[in-house]
């Protein structure tokens, strides 16, 4: 789960014109004699991808309509390619992760089942789950949390609307919606606390008012109108922050409106020659990547929260995708942001790709986290879709072996797209998450390579551990690069250990927040957080740091041991990052959420005397805010706040995250 | 006066002593009585080891150790600095690796354990252990890596430590020794087989040399190799008395948990006290100066005679492992860690070295508190303020007394519940006939008689210093108990008046001066004035009012008895005051200053005008001249290899007559206040 969310806008209708004709151009419906780089660019790709002209034909019919930049009727057509209703509670939980069709459940028999069609878990049976799950946490299918059902609308605090605001936004034709279930969904993020709260029905602070702009022209109105009338603007994109960046800060007593960013999700321009990709913010990671690859392209970035998470919260959090080995990480994936302020819009004058002129200001954007304003619209960086891509799995004896291989791996520059290495508490969970073998043959076979791996090479179940891999390019160069990277995993011990495994590797990421709420339907409760820290401390953190979790349960009562597990999750030429699973049975707790506050405030203050950072790429928001100047020296901390001082002096983009 | 609490310690806030809880203890010989030494000494051994040990042997250790990232930094530092080859200096390092490194092994460990069998029947009626104490410390052994800190009065110490680890089956320690030991051939040898490891008493300024050490302690700690085991005290006490603790050891096994290297370190303080010391006339001896015998394997054969004596019975209280983890708390910030490689070596910040103080200083006063006392030490307490005997009526009424002081104190006495006191004090007194003597109803010091001589001659003041001094050694190991109250106790009396910020003031006064004599932990002067006066408020011999601290009606008796418990003291410190003053020439070099006072000494007490023979001890000689050095009322002056002292005669005068006098003008006390706060 990485990127929060952030909004977006954009500026010049300058651009937008062209990029709309572009768009026409591209779905080969259109012959009009704008001849200019971009029209050029589209046909090149309409050849190459032939193949998906009769969608591209009706995007571009939604693209035609949205040279109004306020054509509600041809958004809603139900055609268009699946973009983030408004309404998003008629799609997503309100009160959990994900869609409403996918869910864990133990069914009648006891056995875990995933709901749904989406995944490739989905309508799977997975047997070990309920004993892995009962056997970790001490839990029992007996004892049972439910959550609230359905959201009770009584519950909402009435709106606090700026009346005259409110009347001029109307007026310049901007969606809005004073719906305590629109209202709601937009007051938090993913953090343990904030679930919990919903699904006990306990509501808190909530924006007045939702505001979907389809523009960037939009963007640069609201935010006008928000200096004029004063109110408070939160951007809101995938709504899937970890840092309580999106809780509406209980002091503010303007009227508060969540900008979502949804709306404004549209690729304005691919160009073909510099392999750049010009976006709109709002768009959800799973739909760029879609959109894109229907071209031939992709932008590579691939946080785990990507099936939900937006290009402008990205932006805003300084996000880190899986795949960054290849592609990078936002701010190397970056070539241009349109930012809308309070004092204006902010951006620079050229594409070029890289520049010596002073501080770089992408850098006072990226991280921002919606203290300075809205991301409208980004230039990207795009790659030709892979060829070949192939997961791969390393057994290794022990945690240290692993991380000395991952060390290696590093050192030599060799990492393939993705490498993550799980500790063995991880390596169980993965393996609870098995779907039930239909032959008898594939469990004879997963038999025999326990046997060959444990007894034969004398791994010890208890201490080995797995890297789980995902190379990417073309076929004869990924199986060259597979060779090398399972050569230097000999020398530290490693077994090539399949397919299979690292492609579930993978797939726990996408369904852990889903298991989640199964577990919180159960008394479990649970987070992850993450850090990044220099090669030569990963061992020792990652030690301390479990071990502190461990024993603060204990000393707070919980009454079985937690479940406190990590992984390196991606590697640096001079560190890691290290990702940490922590979760606990909380029955017999008065108030399971302050002890689960607590022992996370103590394993952030463990990872920063260990030498990790306060944040790899979650983001500070209001979670982490009070190591702030720590982190960065008082010095530093004035300088983003000068900045803050001067962008936003009324401070109307007051979620009052990071500083 | 910062306040320092914390998680690890009890005790500090006034809390009633008396309700201290303390473990049941189990005699280890008894069972050795009953049943083969030698199917002992072969039984299976399985301790429990620590839950992160990656197993190794010696020699791997050493590799480990050498091929370091830190000791690496080091030698490129040395080669670098001395133009020898990198190579030459490795070898360097590996050479000094192989003096001190351990050699343990289970055979020489059975052989201990089979020959200490038989010895430590022949010495001792019994050796006590708190099971308790055990059965913790195999816990703690298991979770984290352990640092045992036993208090250090003989050579059996180290020797019974491992003797009782094995006989519990716990891990077998490590343990850092004095070089002095590897002079005895054979000795040395095996005490390294039974894992001791070896350390020069001074390197200085021998990079090379700290490195390898202080890298082969961390690395035995970071893979759990082992319980590391070292004396705080540095050395054996000659007194009885507690000594400061050093915190070179302490610093290096504290590093670890600093840097993150390991998730805790576990200190474990350990109380050995014996009822009768092995080395007791040896101690008075030596600090009378005669010098101590040399360890060598043929002095330890003629100590075989010691064999034959009866020296009663010793306990071993294991005390709760203290979390440096849960210590540090608050008080130290790993993170100052994170801008440097932790190999590269770092010299501890002035915070950290304040922290390993104090925590030193805690650690030795854990030792303290679980020190059995015997009713042998109360008696000794009375007899040397009584330096013409007593009566034995008289002797038994007071120690019954002083015994009822003592619990109200919290002392850990082990007096036998269901026996007469008389019966107590006379097998005490039995056991101690080597110092003792009951004649005509009357004890006294026993004094080694000259044929013929007078008593005024210094060989016979010097034979009574040799009785008082042994005896002071079992006094002073209740002196922890009495001393906060007995600076009170002098502070009322030298305080004209009874307001509480005088007395503090006179307290306070007296503690700094006596701070190098006792273990009195640095900047706790308030808590340590607030114990006491609950303390003298509970045994009802004073009463706190408002701004007042007064004596009660009934408190005459436990007050002088309290200031005669310093009074030796006091009086040696004057004696040593006034020997800078009035005898010391220009410019004293520093090695001499100790005969020349105990010199000066004798011929007050030959002539009568000095009854103190305790200021004949070099221990208080020294202690005294570091207070006088720390006070800045004497300076050290560094001339080549020469340390020469200049004393301040106003500011050593004006001290001696402070201590002297019980009207104490309070122009002295804030001169010194005002001293003691310049520093």
């Amino acid at each position: 789960m990485t990127a929060r969310d952030l909004t977006t806008s954009h500026p010049p209708s300058r651009r937008r014109a062209p990029l709309t004709r572009a768009l026409k151009r591209g779905s080969g419906m259109a012959s009009d004699g704008h001849i200019c780089e971009r029209r050029r660019a589209a046909e090149r790709r309409l050849r190459v991808i032939s193949g998906h002209l009769h969608q591209r034909a009706q995007d571009g019919h939604a693209a035609v309509s949205a040279q109004e930049c306020k054509a509600e009727a041809s958004r809603a057509n139900p055609a268009k390619a699946a973009p983030v209703p408004k309404r998003r509670h008629d799609i997503m939980k309100w009160n959990g992760w994900g869609y409403s069709d996918s869910r864990f459940l133990f069914n009648k028999k006891g056995q875990a089942e995933f709901t749904g069609k989406r995944y490739r878990l989905s309508g799977l049976i997975l047997p070990s789950l309920k004993d892995w799950f009962e056997g970790t946490f001490g839990a029992n299918l007996q004892h049972k949390s439910p959550a609230t059902p359905a959201l009770n609308v009584s519950a909402v605090p009435p709106p606090n609307l700026n009346e005259s605001f409110v009347e001029e936004l109307k007026a310049a034709g901007v969606a809005l919606s004073q719906e305590p279930e629109d209202r709601v969904f937009r007051s938090h993020g993913h953090c343990l606390h904030e679930i919990f709260a919903l699904r006990e029905g306990r509501i808190s602070r909530v924006p007045d008012l939702v505001v979907w702009p389809s523009c960037h022209n939009d963007v640069v109105k609201i935010v006008e109108l928000a200096c004029k009338h004063n109110v408070c603007l939160i951007p809101y994109g995938g709504g899937t922050s970890v840092s309580s960046a999106l809780e509406c800060p209980p002091e503010e007593t303007r009227s508060i409106v969540s900008l979502d960013t949804s709306q404004m999700n549209r690729i304005l321009w691919i160009d073909e020659k510099n392999l750049t990709a010009h976006v709109e913010a709002g768009i959800i990671g799973q739909d760029l990547e879609r959109q894109l690859n229907e071209s031939g392209y992709c932008t590579g970035h691939e946080p785990d929260s990507m099936e939900f998470s937006s290009l402008g919260g990205w932006v805003a959090t300084r996000a880190s995708g899986m795949k960054k080995n290849i592609y990078g990480n936002i701010e190397d994936l970056v070539v241009h942001i349109k930012m809308v302020t309070p004092r204006g819009v902010i951006e620079k004058s050229c594409q070029g790709p890289r520049m010596s002129t002073g501080p770089d200001i992408h850098h006072f954007i990226m991280g921002s986290e919606g203290t300075l304003g809205v991301v409208t619209e980004v230039t990207m960086k795009i790659r030709p879709v892979p060829e070949y891509q192939k997961y791969g799995s390393i057994v290794f004896p022990n945690f240290q072996q692993g991380v000395a291989c991952l060390r290696e791996v590093a050192k030599q520059r060799c990492a393939p797209a993705s490498i993550r290495l799980m500790d063995n508490e991880q390596f169980q969970f993965g393996h609870a998450l098995k779907p039930q073998v239909s032959s008898i043959f594939t469990s004879f076979l997963d038999g025999l390579k326990k046997f060959y791996i444990t007894k034969f090479k004398g791994f010890d179940p208890h201490h080995l551990c797995v890297a789980t891999l995902l190379f990417e390019g073309d076929r004869e160069k990924v199986l060259q690069h597979e060779k090398q990277v399972y050569d230097i995993a000999a020398k530290f011990g490693g077994l090539a250990a399949g397919e299979d495994n690292g492609q579930r590797g993978y797939m726990l990421t996408f369904v852990i927040a889903y298991l989640r709420d199964l577990g919180m339907d159960y008394y479990v409760i649970g987070e992850s957080f993450e850090t990044s820290v220099p090669w030569d401390r990963v061992l020792d953190l990652c030690r301390n740091v479990k071990e502190r979790i461990v024993r603060e349960c204990k000393e707070r009562g919980v009454q079985f041991p937690p479940l406190s597990t990590c992984r390196v999750t991606q590697t640096y030429d001079a560190g890691a990052c290290v990702y940490f699973y922590f979760a606990f049975n909380y029955r017999g707790l008065s108030d399971p959420i302050h002890v689960y506050e607590n022992v996370e405030h103590a394993a952030r203050e463990e990872i920063l005397a260990n030498g990790g950072s306060l944040s790899h790429h979650h983001g500070v928001g209001k979670l982490r805010k009070e190591w702030m100047k720590e982190a960065v020296s008082t010095v530093g901390l004035g300088m983003l706040k000068s900045v803050k001082e001067y962008v936003d002096p009324s401070n109307i983009f007051g979620n009052r995250n990071l500083l | 006066m910062s306040a320092w609490v914390s998680s690890g310690f009890s005790g500090f806030l006034p809390q009633d002593p008396v309700l201290k809880k303390r473990d049941d203890f189990e005699d280890v010989l008894e069972e050795r009585r009953n049943s083969s030494d030698l199917r002992y000494a072969l039984r299976c051994y399985t301790p429990a080891l620590y839950k992160g040990l990656v197993p190794c042997k010696a020699s791997m250790l050493k590799s480990i150790v050498l091929q370091s990232d830190s000791l690496q930094y080091v030698v490129g530092q040395v080669s670098a600095e001395c133009g020898e080859s990198r190579e030459a200096v490795q070898e360097e390092a590996a050479l000094l690796l192989e003096e001190m490194a351990h050699r343990l092994q289970l055979g020489t460990i059975r052989f201990f354990a089979f020959t200490l069998s038989k010895a430590f029947k022949a010495l001792f009626r019994g050796v006590c252990v708190n099971e308790e104490g055990i059965q913790r410390l195999q816990q703690a052994i298991q979770e984290h890596p352990v640092v045992l800190l036993p208090s250090h009065r003989s050579y059996m110490d180290f020797l019974m430590m491992s003797y009782i680890l094995y006989t519990y089956d716990l891990a077998l320690p490590v343990i850092a020794a004095g070089m002095d030991f590897i002079s005895m051939k054979f000795v040395g040898e095996m005490l390294r087989m039974s894992g001791a490891f070896f350390i020069r008493r001074s390197f200085g300024g021998d990079k090379l040399y700290w490195a390898v050490f202080s890298e082969y302690v961390k690395t035995m700690l970071r893979n759990g190799y082992a319980p590391i085991e070292f004396f705080l005290e540095g050395t054996r006490s000659r007194t009885g008395k507690s000594l400061t603790p050093k915190t070179g050891l302490l610093n290096i096994v504290m590093e670890p948990f600093f840097k993150g290297e390991v998730f805790d370190v576990n200190l474990v303080p350990v109380s050995i006290s014996y009822e009768r010391i092995l080395e007791e006339s040896l101690y008075a001896r030596e600090l009378l100066g005669v010098p101590k015998p040399k360890e060598s394997t043929s002095g330890l054969l003629k100590a075989r005679r010691i064999l034959s004596e009866d020296y009663g019975s010793m306990h071993v209280y294991f005390g709760h492992p203290v979390s440096i983890r849960s210590l540090a708390q608050g008080h130290i910030s790993r993170s100052q860690h994170n801008l440097l490689p932790r190999h590269i070596p770092q010299k501890p910040t002035a915070d950290t070295q304040a922290f390993v103080n104090d925590t030193a200083f805690r650690l030795v006063r854990l030792q303290e508190e679980n020190m059995v006392l015997k009713p042998w030490v109360l008696l000794a307490t009375l007899l040397l303020q009584n330096p013409d005997g007593m009566d034995l009526s008289t002797l038994t009424e007071q120690a019954d007394w002083l015994r009822r002081l003592a619990l109200a104190f919290g002392a850990f006495l082990d007096w036998p519940d269901h026996e007469p006191c008389s019966k107590v004090i006379s097998s005490s007194l039995a056991l101690h006939k080597n110092l003792v003597c009951v004649s005509g109803g009357r004890v006294r010091l026993v004094v080694e008689e000259l044929p013929g001589a007078e008593s005024a001659t210094e060989e016979a003041g010097f034979n009574r210093a040799v009785s008082v001094l042994s005896c002071a050694s079992y006094r002073n190991q209740i002196l922890h108990l009495f001393v906060r109250p007995a600076l009170i106790a002098v502070a009322m009396q030298t305080a004209n008046c009874s307001r509480k910020d005088e007395v503090f003031n006179c307290f306070n006064f007296l503690r700094n001066v006596f701070s190098n004599e006792f273990i009195l932990c640095p900047g706790a002067a308030v808590q340590d004035f607030e114990e006491a006066c609950y303390l003298l408020g509970k045994c009802g011999a004073v009463q706190e009012l408002q701004q007042d601290l007064v004596m009660s009606q009934s408190g005459q008796t436990t007050l002088a008895f309290l200031c005669s418990v310093l009074d030796p003291f006091l009086q040696g410190y004057q004696v040593v005051c006034r020997y800078l003053c009035e005898e010391l020439e220009e410019n004293l070099l520093e090695n001499k200053f100790v005969p020349a006072v105990r010199s000066f000494t004798l011929q007050l007490i030959l002539s009568g005008s000095l009854k103190c023979y305790e200021a004949l001890s070099s221990d208080l000689q020294k202690n005294a001249l570091a207070a006088l050095i720390r006070l800045k009322a004497v300076r050290r002056v560094k001339a080549g290899d020469q340390v020469t002292l200049k004393v301040n005669k106003i500011a050593v005068n004006s001290l001696e007559d402070t201590l002297g006098k019980t009207n104490v003008q309070h122009i002295n006390i804030y001169l010194y206040s005002s001293l003691l706060n310049n520093k």
